[in-house]
């Protein structure tokens, strides 16, 4: 984990069009994130399917945050961005950013059903679920909190 | 706000089918288990559980579904799921329910493969 004072500046991505939303770290106030995911995924003509990916990616993300970033400022700041790529690619991404501890995601290992199943292991699925459910996933993180950004091609 | 998830069932013999509307996240999943854990007491030897009516669930909800699933298998019941979109199926698959339970696409061909195995 690279240790840093603060948050590294977002990634400037020429093109892409952003709306930013601040929600609380409050029960179920990822379901608010989510109506702002699915709007834009239908703005772009996205599937229902890949809009429910996208939404069920985020909700993973929020619920991870709320439950173990303890944030300084008791927010999530979220970014979505419509964008294109250089083949013609048009993509939504989803950028959860909070002013947690931190954490060390290439240290935590992958939950496994058996694990899971007849044992006390339940819970630790959030980022196999998102690095299952979207095409591209980056995640930072150090003392300034964590940043995972999300991509889903249309 | 809610998308509180409702649960409503119904007892066809030694099977209970439950339809689950809304999000389930820890709350849904309690509200499942409870209705799951009721029939189950009440003599119910498989669970259908239609979740046509939910479009969204978290992983919380599904380890409390798993809890539900590990009590039938105890009991040497039989869990299935029907009506699930395409993204809680795959969730599903990435969390291993499938492994244990059985995934049907309809709830009468979820309730024609449990009734004779009861």
């Amino acid at each position: 984990m690279v240790q840093r004072k603060t948050a590294p500046p977002t990634p400037q991505i020429g093109g892409s069009r952003d709306i930013s939303l601040d929600i609380p770290v409050a029960p179920e106030m990822e379901i608010v994130a989510t109506a702002q995911a699915a709007a834009l995924g239908e703005h772009v003509g996205m599937s229902r399917d890949k809009i429910d990916e996208v939404k069920l990616a985020l909700v993973e993300a929020c619920i991870n945050a709320f439950e173990h970033a303890h944030t300084r400022d008791e927010r999530l700041h979220l970014t979505f961005r419509l964008g294109r790529d250089e083949g013609g690619g048009d993509w939504l991404e989803v950028e959860v950013f909070d002013q947690g501890r931190g954490f060390d995601h290439l240290r935590i290992e992958p939950p496994t059903p058996e694990q899971t199943f007849q044992g006390k292991r339940k819970r630790g699925w959030g980022l196999q679920i998102i690095r299952s459910l979207m095409d591209g996933v980056q995640i930072s993180s150090g003392d300034w909190g964590t940043r995972i950004v999300m991509r889903k091609y249309k | 706000m809610s998308d509180a998830c409702k649960v409503t069932a119904e007892r066809r013999g030694d099977v209970a089918v439950l339809w689950t509307d809304g999000y389930i996240n820890n709350q849904g999943g309690e509200e499942i288990a409870r209705e799951a854990y009721s029939q189950l007491e009440s003599g119910a030897r498989a669970l259908v559980m239609n979740l046509e009516k939910t479009r969204i669930v978290n992983s919380i909800g599904i380890s409390i579904l798993i809890e539900v699933l590990e009590r039938v298998m105890d009991r040497k019941g039989v869990l299935a799921f029907c009506g699930l979109t395409p993204t809680i199926d795959k969730t599903f698959r990435i969390m291993g329910l499938a492994q244990y339970a059985t995934i049907y696409r309809t709830q009468e061909e979820a309730l024609q493969a449990v009734s004779p195995r009861v």
